[in-house]
This record gives C-alpha cells, sequence and structure tokens, in this order.
C-alpha cells in the first residue's frame, strides 16, 4: 500500500490537531479521555499486529502489559532505575515474554482457538505466580512514589500523560504503516490468509509469527510502563486482568482487524459509547453488555469493522464515478 | 514436616475426587460441543454462573434444595443451550472457528455484566441444614453436600454416556460428529442435532451448578475460575472423549488438591494453567484422544 498525497496530508492534519488539542481543550476530564482513547487504540495496535496482520488471535495479551509493568516498577522502586530508562527494561522484558510464549506454541502447530486459549493459560500462569513471590509485592501490590519529571514519566498535568499517550499511538501507527509496506507485512498477511500456502512459498511462517509477538510483546511492555507512572499503583488483577486482554481485541475487531487506523477508529467509538451509556444509565456493567452485543454484531455482519464500512462506501463511490 | 503432609495426602486426594466429579461435569459438556460441533464454547463459564444463580433464586425465593433443584436447573439449561445455538450462535457464525470462539466471548461479556447489573457483584453463598453434618472416615470429615455431588456428578455421567450408546438420539451424534454430511446424506437433520448437542452440553452445566452452590459462592465471575479448569480437563482428557474429561477432572481436582497443600493456596493454581500450557504444547491430542 502506499500514500496517496490525500491520505499524507489527512494523516498530517490529524497530528497537527492531536498536537495542538490541549491548546483548545481546557477540560482535564476531556483531555484524561483523550489520553485514554490514545492508550488503548496503542495496546489494541499491539494486539492488531498479531492478530491482525497475522492473522494469531490472543486472548492473553494483557501478560505484556502486565510484565512491562512489574519490570519497569521493580526496578524504579528496588534498584532506582528511572522508568526513562525502565521503559526500555519493559520493551525487552515484553519482547522476551513474547520469544518464550510465541517460541513454544508455534513450534508446536497451535492455531486458530488453540492459540488463544494458551495465550489466555500464559497470563493466568502469570498472574497467579505474580501473586505468589516476594519481588512483586505479592497481592499487596507496588505503590510507586509521585515524583513528576520528564526522568520518571511522570507529569504533573494531564497534558503531559496526554502527549506521553499520542507519542506511543504515533510510534504504534508508524510500524503499522511500516508493515503493510514492507516485505515482513505481506509475509505475515500471507500466513493469515493460508498459512500452508505461505510455508509451501517459502515462508519461515514460525519465525515470522515469533517476530510479530515479540513486536506486540514490545509494545505491550511499554504500554506497562505508562500505565504504571500514570496510576502509581499495580497488582497482579489489574496487571494480568482479562479484561484488558478483551479491551485490546475488542477495539482492534470494532475498528478493523489489520488496517492501520482501525484500533484508533474501535477505541473513539467505544470510548464515545461508553461515554453515552455512562451518562444515561450509570450501572457498572452496562457499556460492557453493549460491548458485547457489538462485538457479537462486527464478527457476524462486519467481518472488516468500522474502517471497512468506510472503505466499501468509499470504493462503491468510485464504482459509480467510473 | 514433609512427613506431615505427606499424612495429610489421603484427605488431599479424597477431597480432590469430590471437586474433580463436579469439575468432569462441567467439562464434560465442553468435550461434548466440541466434538460434535468442532467449536469452543468460550462462554462456558459465564452459563454455569447463570445456572449457578437460577440454583440460588430457587432456593431463597422458593426455598428448593439445590439437589432437587437439579430436576429443573437441568431442563432449563438443555432449553436455553438450544435456544441460543440455534437462533443465535448457529446463524451468527460464518464457519472460522475463532469466529466462534470471539462470538462466545461477546456472550459471555453480556451475560456475566448481565448478571453484575441485575444480581450485583456481590457473592452469594446458600447454607444447608445438612451443610455441616459430616461422614467421619477417621482422617477426615466428609461433608454431606461434597458426598452428595459426587455420586450425582458420577450418575449423570453415566447417564450421559447411556444417552451417547444406547439411544437413537446418541446414534444420531456420533453419527454427525464422525461425517456430518454422511449423516446429512442419511436424512439426519444436522443442524437439530448441532442444537440438541449444545442444548446438552449447557444442561451439564445446569446439573454442575446446583452441585457447585452449596459447596462453593457465587458472583458474576464464578464462571471464569471454571473456564480455565474445563478448558484444562478437556485438554487433557482429550478434545471430545467421555471418559477423557471424567479422568481428566480426577486428575485437575486432585492436581489442585494435593498441590495446594504442598505449594499453598496461591500458589497451587499454578498447577492448572501449568498443566494446560504443557499439554497443548507437547501433546495436543491429550491423553485419552485420538489424532484430531
Amino acid at each position: 500500500m502506499t500514500f496517496s498525497p490525500k491520505t499524507v496530508l489527512l494523516i498530517l492534519f490529524g497530528l497537527f490537531s492531536a498536537a495542538l488539542a490541549p491548546v483548545v481543550i481546557s477540560s482535564k476530564f476531556q483531555l484524561d479521555v483523550l489520553t485514554l482513547i490514545f492508550f488503548t487504540a496503542y495496546i489494541g495496535q499491539s494486539w492488531n499486529i498479531l492478530g491482525g496482520y497475522a492473522g494469531q488471535f490472543s486472548f492473553g495479551g494483557v501478560m505484556f502489559f502486565g510484565t512491562g509493568a512489574y519490570t519497569s516498577s521493580i526496578l524504579l522502586t528496588s534498584f532506582g532505575v528511572p522508568p526513562i530508562i525502565g521503559i526500555f527494561a519493559a520493551i525487552f522484558m515484553g519482547a522476551f515474554l513474547g520469544l518464550i510464549v510465541g517460541y513454544l506454541s508455534f513450534r508446536s502447530g497451535l492455531r486458530g482457538s488453540y492459540f488463544a486459549l494458551i495465550t489466555l493459560a500464559f497470563a493466568e500462569l502469570l498472574r497467579v505466580l505474580a501473586n505468589s513471590v516476594e519481588f512483586t509485592g505479592g497481592g499487596v501490590g507496588l505503590f510507586l512514589t509521585y515524583a513528576p519529571g520528564l526522568h520518571n514519566l511522570q507529569f504533573n498535568s494531564p497534558t503531559g500523560f496526554y502527549y506521553f499517550s499520542l507519542v506511543l499511538l504515533v510510534i504504534s501507527l508508524a510500524i503499522a504503516m511500516w508493515l503493510e509496506r514492507s516485505r515482513f507485512g505481506a509475509q505475515l498477511v500471507a500466513i493469515r490468509e493460508n498459512e500452508d500456502a505461505a510455508e509451501a512459498l517459502g515462508i519461515d511462517t514460525l519465525k515470522c509469527k515469533v517476530y510479530a509477538i515479540m513486536i506486540m510483546g514490545g509494545m505491550g511492555g511499554a504500554a506497562g510502563t505508562f500505565y504504571a507512572q500514570k496510576y502509581l499503583y499495580i497488582d497482579p488483577p489489574i496487571s494480568y486482568s482479562i479484561a484488558l486482554s478483551v479491551e485490546m481485541l475488542l477495539v482492534t475487531i470494532v475498528g478493523g482487524m489489520g488496517t492501520v487506523f482501525g484500533p484508533l477508529v474501535g477505541s473513539f467509538f467505544l470510548h464515545t459509547v461508553n461515554e453515552f451509556a455512562r451518562h444515561f444509565i450509570d450501572t457498572p456493567g452496562v457499556s460492557l453488555i453493549v460491548y458485547g452485543f457489538i462485538l457479537i454484531l462486527i464478527i457476524s455482519f462486519l467481518p472488516n469493522g468500522l474502517v471497512g464500512l468506510f472503505r466499501k462506501k468509499r470504493k462503491k463511490k468510485d464504482d459509480n464515478d467510473a | 514436616m514433609f512427613l506431615e503432609v505427606l499424612s495429610l495426602f489421603p484427605a488431599g486426594i479424597i477431597n480432590g475426587l469430590m471437586f474433580g466429579a463436579i469439575y468432569a461435569l462441567v467439562a464434560l459438556g465442553l468435550t461434548l460441543i466440541y466434538g460434535v460441533l468442532h467449536i469452543i464454547n468460550f462462554a462456558h463459564g459465564a452459563m454455569l454462573m447463570l445456572a449457578m444463580y437460577m440454583a440460588y433464586f430457587l432456593f431463597k425465593i422458593l426455598n428448593i434444595d439445590p439437589y432437587v433443584a437439579i430436576l429443573i436447573v437441568t431442563p432449563a439449561g438443555f432449553v436455553f443451550g438450544y435456544t441460543i445455538y440455534r437462533w443465535g450462535i448457529g446463524k451468527l457464525s460464518g464457519g472460522r472457528d475463532q469466529n466462534i470462539l470471539l462470538i462466545t466471548l461477546g456472550l459471555s461479556i453480556i451475560l456475566e455484566n448481565s448478571a453484575l447489573v441485575f444480581f450485583t457483584g456481590d457473592q452469594q453463598t446458600i447454607s444447608l441444614a445438612y451443610s455441616y453434618e459430616a461422614f467421619d472416615l477417621g482422617f477426615l470429615y466428609l461433608s454431606y453436600p461434597k458426598v452428595i455431588s459426587f455420586v450425582a456428578s458420577l450418575a449423570i455421567c453415566l447417564l450421559l454416556w447411556m444417552l451417547m450408546t444406547l439411544t437413537d438420539l446418541g446414534k444420531a451424534i456420533r453419527a454427525v460428529a464422525k461425517q456430518r454430511e454422511g449423516a446429512r446424506l442419511v436424512g439426519i437433520d444436522v443442524e437439530h442435532v448441532f442444537a440438541v448437542t449444545f442444548g446438552i452440553g449447557v444442561a451439564c452445566l445446569g446439573a454442575a451448578g446446583c452441585m457447585l452452590l452449596p459447596i462453593f459462592y457465587v458472583d458474576p465471575y464464578t464462571g471464569n475460575i471454571f473456564v480455565i479448569v474445563a478448558f484444562t480437563i478437556v485438554v487433557l482428557g482429550g478434545m471430545g472423549s467421555i471418559v477423557g474429561a471424567l479422568l481428566g477432572g480426577f486428575i485437575i481436582g486432585i492436581t489442585e488438591s494435593v498441590g495446594g497443600l504442598i505449594l499453598g493456596e496461591s500458589l497451587g493454581q499454578v498447577g492448572i494453567s501449568l498443566i494446560f500450557i504443557l499439554i497443548l504444547i507437547f501433546r495436543p491430542t491429550g491423553i485419552f484422544g485420538s489424532k484430531v
């Protein structure tokens, strides 16, 4: 996929307005919602690399997030390593975990539902371990001290975290764009469409899939550091929550799997739905019920997600023009 | 110290067997659905949770003993399962198994959060008149509910086995599982058999829910605890194998209870996820499963 001048302009415009948003938006709450939208889009994109492009659905994507969160937080609390260095350790640990999980499961030929379930089991295993061992703080969790500063990746205003999430988001979009244009990305898509055929064509499918899960792991690791520095507390149920595993696949599937902007679109859409649902019925669980229905409807009737809807319309329009 | 733990082993094993029988029942529903429809029902845990709530309200409002409620909740489970497959999952699934996994994931999110909205997140437990009575085995007190659950679970497994081997319906189900096109050709209504199988799978949960209630708690997320356990049993016993599910249930029940004795309650849970991962990696067809 090459980018037309129109697309490039659109992207530049988007970046520009995103960068200026804090100037226009004075409400801390709205800025926080935007931060959350970007963060979810970012972590959704990490799922998208393996799930959307390579077609390997994971139900335990949260394991990289949790491992990253623990890595940088333990480095900070026990060894005094500042999170700006810790985040790279988190990325490394996330990718390393991806290597282990990916190699073990893909080497034994796990596909489809089996792969989804084994990732869920890995996440559960890590949650129980984090709960039982000493150096993670066990069930009590880890408290981080509030000390704003770039070296701590902590900021004294929501604007700082907003830009932090924007940087993460832009990096994730750049990775997805690179995938769309690179040979590696094409190999992943080939694996998604027909793994046996891809193998027959000489693609080292094991290696490609392991690389993909390592990218996912690295991205998840950084997300963990972001979360820990923003909320200053982590414990095993937060760090390895099934809910986050579900959220990252949800925004991607709703937005459009295997597309650059799918996770962002899905994240915007679902957070808007969430705010609306909260506005009308403020009972916990209601928006999740709506999410469940949206997931089922999208899977059944709109397999390419909301982005696919937009594309279909545009294609129809192009056909009419011609 | 070591000897002390060792002396607890027989009690641990028997406790594990008791829980294992109920686990087996939960896994039986899952393995049956997988064996015939080749789909993984991720909403299995959420459906179990619903069954437990139904038994709970039958007890609280109508004062029906959970073991009697089996006669109500099990058929209700069948109707629920039949309906939701015939006019829901079956219609919406477009073939790929990951899609069904995601649809049933969506279903479980809906069921769990509906329970949260309507029944609140509080943990509910019930206590029966005979909850605290127990058989004295010398080295161990076995509470009545546990023993009743154990026997009833085994009886239901036996009934299911008889249904599958001795009746025409069972024959039809096995035919569809082996060769769905062939079954269609000889006049079996395959869609109906699919829905019936799904219904039977959920009916197992109805029974399991009633038997779990007196010895466990229920809240909207109870099902999650059993999902991984059930999947582990199913892959351990081999997808689609009834005997495998039963033995797998016992193995997991004992592992959990003995593992808890040795490693402590919290770390003992590691055993289940670990078994699941190891089996999938080294022997994905399970111990009793034939080649997929």
